[in-house]
């Protein structure tokens, strides 16, 4: 009886990659009605077992059942008509394409070739509708913010009349309440009868919504559970193979001298008044809600956008800052929200992406550059942050996430700079990952860097902070202090229904 | 559904002109500085009918380029096949003595496969198209060369000359070529899934491929059209000489490719429309026709047009980043 629910079933896969044996004989097996979770650290090989499925790899060996038909996807075509639907990690949606025209792309309504514009644009809104989202459908997709692109990619995936669907996670980028609003649609084709293949690496979003895991490590099968019969400990110890104890690590530092310090920060329209310092060996964490200000604030410092108003004082001194490379020569880092985009070139190799914020030392004095000086250097920081890649003259695109991230990470402390700023350091990596990253963070503020950290993860903010700023609408309302710290206190002020608090 | 519906026509109207709205300006105050300064000869019938025919050769090379240009590429080969097209129609006429139609239609099949070959090379490999289509504008010409002896073919056949010469009423063939032309492009642009896939694979090819578009006809389809277009235009150009010349067509790849980019197409691709390229054609054309008009010699010609091409792109883009 049970045999007949099985929707998909996925035997000994094996798939190399150059240098990378991305997948060793791995196992699974989705069921009608069931959110399987995949767990793995980066680089287990979570996304390349999903694409082995979606027609996008094909693997080297092993078996796909689908619906108790043994067959390989040779092409994304082939595995959308045998029921197949998914999100994938990285967006995929074409930019200058309005919404309906992203969600029915490759699959359009049409006659002869003639696009049935209207009711695409019908279609499309029914299914935001579905998920709570008000657009309009002809908005193009460069307009809408990396949230909303993410919930235009869900509703994408949902408007495929798949009995399999598969969401590599889809929540990084996302609220918790737009979080809520995917689960409640997921508990509907739950029911409806559709399996649902979940990755993501918050693990109480695992126990919210999944029925099963399987995990995975380094590319091979480790086993699979049920989540009503597992706990947190049990999924990260199966997962990184030993105990991860603790995931903060935090010591006390006595602040020094006052490293940055901002006033009456303008910069319209996310940038309304913003007043704060940071000192030397503090971790000053920054909170607040998606447009608050807090990525538009950072960029002001780091030179990104040059025409704002107030003053910016580094090391008591008043410097407008007009340009990256000033805020470089100013001693200030940013590991920017979005490492795909800003934080990496992906198509060079690991090394590459390593040196480019110190170059000139390289070249200093050698036209040719000191190619050995270059070399320890790249070989020091893939060592320090246990960059996990074959070479480094592996592409970066090729790395896991949180492995880009530590490049993005190691590139700016190879510069060592006096206040480092990290826009939300975690998203997208998983827990060992993270662990690895506060580690340092820790090492660093120990060392008297100055660090701001932007993030939405609270608690990581309340963990790893010496105090934190809460803005809303471009303003910082709220200053807390280590005993302040709590996620009710957080969230009143970022929603603006706290008032202001010890605000300079 | 009919409150989406009927003012949907109306919008698409009013946004060509809110889109286009720098380059027609520029336009329209071109036409106005020439009606001044030319005594109105410009607006005679006879010169705006000629300023349309002269540009209507650019104009098919423009449309294939711009869907080569959306899709994050680009078509250097389209003066070269335009050549041999031309050449090898009027051959088969003077020297094969082959019926007109079987010539001409030869002629072009044989540009449009050239063109074929293009999009499968660019499909199939890594090469980019740069160099692919650059490849074949030296292997297209050289054949050209070397099929004509270098020489002109003469080839005064009424039948053939026709293609070229034609009226109907007022107006040329040339131009009712360009018009039919304009009117397929833009409804394929914009109507179809054919088009869609076009902006999908220069906007974000892998988005494209994880969405199941296939990307490699998609790119064959283009240079093969592409490759239509320039074989057709060729084979009108060297019929209206009545002379089948290997020289034709020097650097009228050029000239597609800064109407295309006058009208606003990126060149990183995702981004163009067949309508804007149209007026970028006829902002090329005014201008070349204007300052023969007023006596400025061919050479001035030139530099009024790279003026002018840096200007309405930077124009542009200024008007981009406002937004
Ligand atoms: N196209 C590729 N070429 C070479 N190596 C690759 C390629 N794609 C993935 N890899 C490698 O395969 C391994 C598995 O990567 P994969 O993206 O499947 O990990 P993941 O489990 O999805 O990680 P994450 O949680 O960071 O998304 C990694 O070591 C990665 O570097
Ligand atoms: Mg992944």
């Amino acid at each position: 009886m049970a045999e007949e629910n099985i929707l998909l079933q996925m035997k000994h896969i094996h798939k190399k990659f150059p240098g990378v044996y991305a997948l060793k004989d791995v196992n699974f097996e989705l069921k009608a009605g069931e959110v399987h979770a995949l767990l793995g650290e980066n680089g287990a090989g979570k996304s390349t077992l999903i694409k082995c499925l979606a027609g996008i790899y094909i693997p080297e060996e092993g078996e796909v059942i689908v619906k108790g038909k043994s067959h390989i996807m040779k092409s994304v075509a082939d595995s959308q008509a045998h029921g197949i639907s998914v999100i994938h990690q990285e967006l995929c949606l074409v930019p200058y394409l309005s919404i309906a025209e992203n969600m029915f792309l490759g699959r359009e309504r049409n006659v002869a070739g003639v696009i049935k514009r209207g009711e695409e644009n019908e279609a499309a809104k029914k299914m935001l509708k579905r998920l709570g989202l008000e657009f309009d459908p002809n908005t193009l997709i460069k307009d809408l913010s990396i949230a909303q692109q993410q919930m235009v990619e869900i509703a994408k995936a949902l408007s495929v009349d798949a009995d399999i669907l598969v969401m590599d996670e889809p929540t990084a980028s996302l609220t918790d309440k737009e979080t809520e609003v995917l689960f409640e649609t997921m508990r509907q084709l739950k029911a409806e009868g559709i399996g649902i293949i979940y990755i993501s690496h918050r693990m109480s979003e695992l126990f919210a919504i999944t029925d099963r895991v399987t995990i995975m490590r380094d590319g091979q099968y480790v086993g699979t559970v049920n989540t009503r019969e597992t706990t947190n400990d049990q999924l990260i110890a199966m997962m990184v193979g030993r105990e991860l104890t603790q995931l903060y690590f935090k010591d006390e530092v006595q602040p020094g001298k006052v490293v940055v310090e901002v006033k009456d920060l303008v910069s319209p329209p996310f940038v309304n008044g913003v007043s704060f310092a940071v000192r030397e060996g503090e971790i000053v964490g920054m909170s607040g809600l998606v447009g608050a200000g807090r990525s538009e604030t950072s960029h002001c410092i780091f030179g990104i956008d040059p025409n704002y108003t107030g003053q910016i004082l580094i090391d008591g001194k008043p410097v407008h800052i007009r340009s990256v490379r000033q805020a470089m020569q100013n001693g200030i880092a940013l590991v920017p929200e979005n490492r795909k985009e800003e934080g990496l070139v992906l198509i060079n190799s690991v090394g590459y992406n390593l040196t480019l914020t110190v170059l000139h030392e390289i070249y200093k004095g050698r036209p040719l550059g000191n190619t050995s000086k270059e070399e320890d250097l790249i070989q020091r920081y893939i060592n320090e942050l246990a960059i996990k890649t074959p070479s480094a003259s592996q592409l970066a695109e090729n790395l896991s996430g949180g492995n880009q991230q530590k490049i993005v990470i190691a590139k700016w402390l190879a510069t060592k700079p006096k206040l480092l700023i990290l826009d939300e350091p975690t998203r997208g990596v998983d827990v060992g990952a993270r662990a690895e990253i506060y580690g340092f963070m820790n090492e660093l503020a120990k060392q008297g860097v100055a660090i701001l950290m932007i993030s939405s993860d609270l608690p990581e903010v309340i963990n790893m902070s010496d105090r934190v700023l809460v803005m809303h609408e471009g303003r910082v309302t709220a200053n807390l202090g280590k005993n302040e710290l709590s996620q009710e206190t957080i969230m009143r002020y970022a929603t603006g229904t706290g008032g202001n608090l010890n605000v300079a | 559904m009919s409150l989406d519906e009927a003012p949907k026509a109306q919008n698409g109207f009013v946004r060509y002109f809110k889109e286009n709205m720098g380059t027609l300006i520029g336009l329209f105050a071109m036409c106005l500085i020439l009606s001044f300064t030319t005594n109105g000869v410009f607006y005679s019938q006879r010169n705006l009918v000629n300023v349309l025919r002269q540009v209507s050769s650019n104009a098919c090379l423009a449309f294939g380029m711009t869907f080569a240009i959306i899709t994050g590429g680009i078509d250097l080969s389209v003066g070269s096949i335009l050549a041999l097209s031309g050449t090898l129609s009027a051959g088969f006429i003077a020297n094969n003595n082959m019926p007109v139609a079987q010539a001409v239609i030869l002629a072009i099949v044989i540009g449009t496969a050239l063109g074929l070959f293009n999009g499968v090379v660019i499909a199939k490999t890594t090469i980019p198209p740069f160099i692919v289509t650059l490849a074949m504008m030296q292997i297209a010409r050289g054949a050209a060369y070397i099929y004509s002896n270098g020489q002109p073919i003469r080839a005064m056949f009424p039948d053939y000359q026709i293609i070229g010469t034609g009226y109907l009423g007022p107006i040329p063939y040339p131009v009712i070529y360009m018009t039919v032309f304009l009117i397929i492009c833009v409804i394929l642009l914009s109507k179809t899934r054919f088009g869609r896939h076009v902006y999908a694979v220069g906007g974000n090819d892998k988005a494209a491929t994880f969405s199941g578009v296939n990307v490699a006809r998609t790119k064959t389809l283009v240079y093969t059209m592409s490759g239509f277009l320039a074989a057709f235009t060729g084979v009108v150009l060297c019929a209206r000489m009545a002379s089948g010349q290997p020289t034709a067509g020097q650097s009228f790849e050029m000239d597609a490719i800064a109407a295309t980019v006058l009208g606003g197409t990126s060149m990183s691709g995702g981004v163009g429309k067949i309508g804007s390229t149209m007026i970028g054609v006829l902002i090329i054309g005014v201008l070349n026709n204007g300052l023969n008009l007023l006596g400025l010699n061919s050479f001035w010609q030139q530099i009024a047009k790279g003026i002018v091409i840096l200007l309405a792109v930077y124009v542009d883009m200024l008007k981009k980043r406002r937004k």
